[in-house]
């Protein structure tokens, strides 16, 4: 049982000048076989090995990740978390997910900042008015809080944005959600790291994927930069590098993988306390508990695996960013980055089986996924344990590709893909 | 964000291009014949391959012209370019 984090374990390790904090979790080697191996150490791989020792009882699992864990998207994203998707199947996930958020700090004993500051949608013109409309009439229908705010009710509730009908793309109006907001995003990827190792969980980090072995239909293990680890179960969760492990299985998916960039600025007293986010002009910004600025960027429109994107496509978010919020003329950038992304034709997400028994994928998230960390997590925990998805996730099949019954969230999500 | 060689307005910077994704993917010619798994493969499943990738490209604040580039995309390296229609000049 490891130790459990609280006022008393602060002042207890004070004493000790905070060096004798029992580690996180294990750093072992892997060992030759386990029951069930995930592909990717990220918030989402994290959080399925985590719910599958947890509520399914598989407590031989491996983690294995190429490089550090969360040091990929789950390290990257903007880290809004939000439930007001159009679409019943979507609403259904993504709230999944927002319920498990708002318990998850004391259920990790991990503190995970998760804050319900909400997110504010921008309208800009007449479509984005009724479309941001109807988005809250389907929320509401799902359970989902959503309220539409006119450009008055949007100035007092985020007073920096520049609401004068004059520019651009002047402020029509906004959607808002109150439990949606942020949370720290390492935070998400340590706190289940502790969780799943406490309960035998094996991290096996800087272990490098080299080729999925099976005999047939029937998965016989992975060959890793550590060796051969047999398996016959595998859960891959590689977000931008889905298809380059299905590459390796002889599957072929709907994905393409695309750079998507963030940035944030230098430090500065709190002048946001929400986020808000513009489809129409694609930027989206929030302020962290540091201070600095958090904004979002778009993806660049050709496939690379270089995580570095565009410089015109950061000029033009901060283009945005600028007519809205005039307060930040003078703000200098800090830091700029980019993840890769794999994205859907339909911009929703696969949890799903394969043509290969044993071997179920995880991917497709796109710009979106740390939203959904640990609903994807639990769900696609529920679907490699008992080899059926649970019905939150049946419609986020690989079949939809062929059948034609796509989740079409593409520009109805409340941002653009 | 890199410099891509139009073959017919040469050397222009990556930002007046649209990529128009997976090259060499032809259109059935019979498609009343398809099954549904042959329509899926055809419209959504990409290769999106880590490393050399065949792709098409156009021109829009150009020439509005289409052609083809060889790129790896793991580094946004061009290898080669070649117009509509012609062999790849690299394997």
């Amino acid at each position: 049982m490891k130790n459990k984090y609280s006022i008393f374990s602060l002042v207890k390790n004070a004493f000790s000048y905070h060096e004798n904090w029992e580690k996180a979790w294990k750093d072992p080697e892997p060992k030759k076989e386990y029951e069930a191996i995930i592909i990717g150490g990220g918030g989402h791989g994290l959080a399925t090995a985590y719910y599958l020792a947890k509520k399914h009882n598989i407590k031989n699992i491996a983690v294995v990740e190429k490089g550090w864990i969360g040091g990929g998207n789950t390290g990257r994203n903007t880290t809004i978390i939000r439930s007001n998707y159009l679409w019943d199947a979507s609403a259904g996930l993504y709230d999944h997910a927002l319920k498990i958020w708002e318990g998850l700090s004391q259920e990790l004993n991990y503190n995970v900042m998760f804050s319900q500051r909400g997110v504010m949608n921008l309208a800009h013109n007449l479509q984005d008015v009724r479309d941001l409309k109807r988005r809250t009439h389907a929320n509401r229908l799902n359970g989902i809080d959503a309220v539409y705010l006119n450009t008055e009710e949007v100035k007092k509730f985020c007073p920096i944005i520049n609401t004068s009908p004059d520019i651009r793309y002047p402020v029509l109006g906004g959607t808002l959600q109150k439990r949606a907001g942020t949370a720290r995003h390492d935070a998400v990827a340590w706190g289940y790291a502790r969780g799943a190792d406490e309960m035998g969980v094996d991290i096996i980090q800087n272990c490098e994927v080299k080729g999925i072995k099976r005999n047939g239909n029937n998965l016989e293990g992975i060959e890793t930069t550590k060796g051969f680890i047999k398996t016959k179960k595998v859960g891959v969760v590689a977000a931008g590098h889905s298809s380059v492990i299905a590459n390796m299985a002889g599957l072929r998916l709907p994905l393409e993988s695309k750079p998507l960039q963030a940035l944030v600025s230098e430090p500065v007293k709190p002048v946001i306390d929400t986020v808000v986010m513009s489809n129409a002009v694609h930027a989206y910004v929030s302020q962290s508990d540091k201070g600095e600025l958090v904004i979002g960027a778009g993806t660049d429109d050709y496939v690379s695996y270089s995580q570095k994107g565009s410089h015109d496509i950061v000029e033009g978010t901060l283009n945005a960013i600028l007519e809205l919020y005039p307060i930040f003329s003078r703000m200098r950038m800090l830091r700029q980055w980019g993840g890769i992304v794999d994205i859907c034709p339909d911009a929703s997400p696969i949890i799903s089986k394969t043509s290969i028994k044993g071997l179920y994928f995880n991917c497709g998230w796109g710009t979106g996924g740390f939203k959904a960390t640990p609903g994807s997590g639990d769900l696609f925990a529920h679907t490699i344990a008992n080899d059926e998805p649970h019905k939150l996730n049946a419609a986020f099949n690989l079949n939809r590709f062929v059948s034609g019954d796509l989740v079409d969230e593409h520009g109805a999500a409340a941002v653009a893909h | 964000m890199f410099i891509i060689h139009c073959p017919y307005c040469g050397e222009r910077e990556q930002s007046e291009f649209k990529a128009g994704g997976e090259a060499h993917i032809s259109r059935p010619k019979q498609p009343s014949e398809l099954s549904d798994d042959q329509w899926a493969e055809y419209l959504f499943m990409r290769k999106n391959i880590k490393g050399v990738q065949y792709e098409r490209w156009v021109h829009t604040h150009g020439c509005r012209k289409w052609f083809n580039i060889i790129r790896d995309t793991s580094n946004d390296q061009i290898q080669a370019v070649y117009k509509m229609g012609e062999k790849p000049p690299i394997k």
